[in-house]
């Protein structure tokens, strides 16, 4: 099986508290860690796997610059075989649909039979997935907790769905999954296998090798767009403890008291 | 101002609550006019959720057919691009079904596509102003959005209250499904969750904890802090995610709903996910050595420690007062 993961480098919120700036219109982007969008970890972990059931290969592209070529070589040293980068200026500032018409004309110069992305990514839009699949004309699922490669070019996943319960659907070969965490324990990847990768050429596709009409994708074709960022509302806030640990502990212990939950 | 709709999610004939929420979002687009809700399903569970509807809604479009009578997602979006007019706003929950509905129903309508928007600030021209947040719920950020072509806006739940409307006699159309075989997606069945051996929705208190606990071996921190207070420890996603505790403790809208009287969030940054599984308006303490995560917006009470020294001294000094 032919395996498409679509992956993003995103700012890593569990080395970096997201603050604005100054001006108060953007985030702190300076000193920012950078990492693969986590669950796209798992998109590719998942494909590996299914691979090593099934045959075949795995091929994870991302839209983006230079910068994050570092993340394909990531998912390279996890095992995918193939790495591209789709690349252009023209698709600067692309809303959801215009990721969505990039990775749709690479798709449509290869032969994937399943594609997969991670859940959702930094801005929480969960969107190119689906999106993708309606360009494709593909079926989709998204949320998927576990794949099983049934015969006839079917697919059995199933999905999360509220309360813990679970979904499960067939679905047509070939498709769109997007995979949510805790599907597999992604492989750690060391240092021995980022630097086994390092100098393998990455080749980058951009709007004229994939044929992507300029006017559909960047910032000018975007209908959705970000204006800025500001400080959520505070809401009614917590009342915040303060003092030593001793006198916090003991000022929580009372409250907790007072409400019940202790005897 | 294009027509507003607004995709009614029900289950057992019972509406979800964001039947109301959406009607309360579309207010924020236009105030002036009332809202058409789009109901799919099949037999008496149909005919139930559109009569609930008649009390809120002035107009109720009725789409019947056996294969949506489980709300397969390729087959809705099928059904509603049969029925809903090009250049529309229509409103959809943004839960496991609006995920999977919306962003291919905003390719197949040539329409823009905003997911889990919290605030309406209202319509400028072709502009529509709306608000999300971005890194977790660590920043907001302001996204406008060109509904010249339609829009599909997925609502998140519990962002908007309820509107007290007047009680209306709303008219129920019934709409053609239109064609839809050939499914490519087909349901099998739900598989509903696995009962652990902690029941955490039975529980007072519980020790809640997220990633901040860092690893396995540390769980027993927890666990001593829940023995101490008699409560039980519950979890956010990633604890599950790393096989660290059992799926049947996660706290969330894809877990356990729980109503304790006391709920200790510890190293939790307080995802809207994870939130949604807390009700009957608890006591929440946050305890996060980050002062800036989400979780103190919605706390009652705030720590800011690592939670990895505060609960073993709080384990301590919960048994010391309990001998004296």
């Amino acid at each position: 099986m032919e395996i498409l993961v679509c992956a993003k480098r995103v700012p890593d919120t569990s080395e970096n508290e997201i603050e604005l700036n100054r001006a108060g219109n953007d985030i702190q982007r300076d000193d920012l860690v950078y990492s693969v969008n986590e669950p796209d970890n798992y998109a590719v972990e998942e494909a590996l796997q299914i691979v090593d059931r099934a045959g075949g290969s795995v091929t994870v592209a991302t839209v983006g610059g230079e910068d994050d070529e570092e993340i394909l070589r990531r998912e390279m040293a996890m095992g995918a075989k193939n790495a591209v980068l789709l690349s252009d200026e023209a698709f600067q500032g692309s809303d959801g649909r215009g990721t969505a018409t990039v990775l749709k004309a690479f798709v449509q110069k290869r032969n994937f039979d399943l594609i997969l992305t991670g859940v959702q990514a930094d801005d929480g839009a969960a969107q190119v997935g689906g999106m993708l699949a309606a360009m494709l004309d593909y079926p989709f699922a998204s949320l998927v907790t576990s794949i099983e490669v049934v015969e006839g070019r079917k697919l059995k996943v199933s999905r999360e769905i509220e309360g813990g319960n679970k979904e499960i659907n067939e679905i047509d070969l070939p498709c769109v999954l997007s995979i949510q965490t805790g599907i597999n324990e992604p492989r750690y990847v060391g240092m021995r296998g980022i630097r086994q990768v390092a100098s393998v050429p990455i080749p980058t596709l951009d709007a004229a090798d994939l044929g992507v009409d300029a006017g559909h994708v960047g910032e000018r074709a975007a209908k959705v767009k970000r204006v800025d960022y500001f400080a959520p509302p505070v809401g009614k806030g917590a009342e915040m403890l303060e003092g030593s640990r001793e006198e916090r502990i003991d000022q929580l212990i009372e409250l907790v008291r007072a409400k019940g939950g202790l005897k | 101002m294009p027509r507003i709709f607004a995709y009614i999610v029900h289950k057992a004939g019972v509406l979800d609550d964001s039947a109301a929420e959406l009607l309360a979002a579309a207010g924020r687009i236009d105030a002036a006019q009332s809202p058409t809700a789009v109901a799919t399903g099949w037999g008496t569970e149909l005919d139930a959720a559109c009569e609930a509807l008649r009390s809120s809604y002035a107009e109720i479009w009725k789409i019947a057919h056996e294969a949506l009578a489980y709300p397969n997602a390729e087959l809705v979006r099928k059904a509603l691009l049969n029925v809903v007019p090009k250049g529309s706003i229509l409103l959809v929950p943004h839960n496991h079904f609006g995920v999977d509905l919306s962003p291919g129903l905003s390719v197949n309508m040539n329409a823009a596509f905003v997911p889990d928007v919290l605030d309406i600030e209202g319509v400028t021209g072709t502009a529509l102003k709306l608000v999300r947040q971005e890194f977790g719920g660590q920043v907001s950020a302001h996204v406008r959005c060109d509904i010249s072509s339609g829009s599909v806006i997925n609502i998140r739940p519990g962002a908007f209250k309820p509107v007290d409307s007047v009680q209306v006699a709303g008219q129920i159309s019934e709409m053609p499904a239109g064609n839809l075989g050939g499914a490519k997606r087909r349901y099998l069945e739900t598989v509903v969750a696995e009962t652990g051996d902690v029941d955490i929705t039975k529980h007072q208190i519980l020790v809640s904890i997220g990633r901040g606990i860092q690893e396995k071996e540390n769980v027993a921190i927890a666990q001593e802090l829940a023995d101490a207070l008699g409560g039980a420890v519950s979890c956010s996603r990633p604890v599950v995610d790393a096989k660290w505790l059992e799926k049947s403790r996660q706290v969330g809208s894809s877990g356990q709903t729980v109503k304790p009287k006391v709920y200790l969030a510890c190293g939790i940054s307080g995802s809207f996910q994870h939130l949604a599984g807390i009700k009957g308006n608890p006591f929440i303490v946050a305890i996060n050595k980050n002062p800036k995560a989400p979780i103190f917006r919605v706390a009652d009470v705030g720590i800011v420690d690592d939670i990895l020294e505060f609960m073993p001294e709080m384990t301590n000094r919960v048994k010391e007062l309990q001998h004296a």
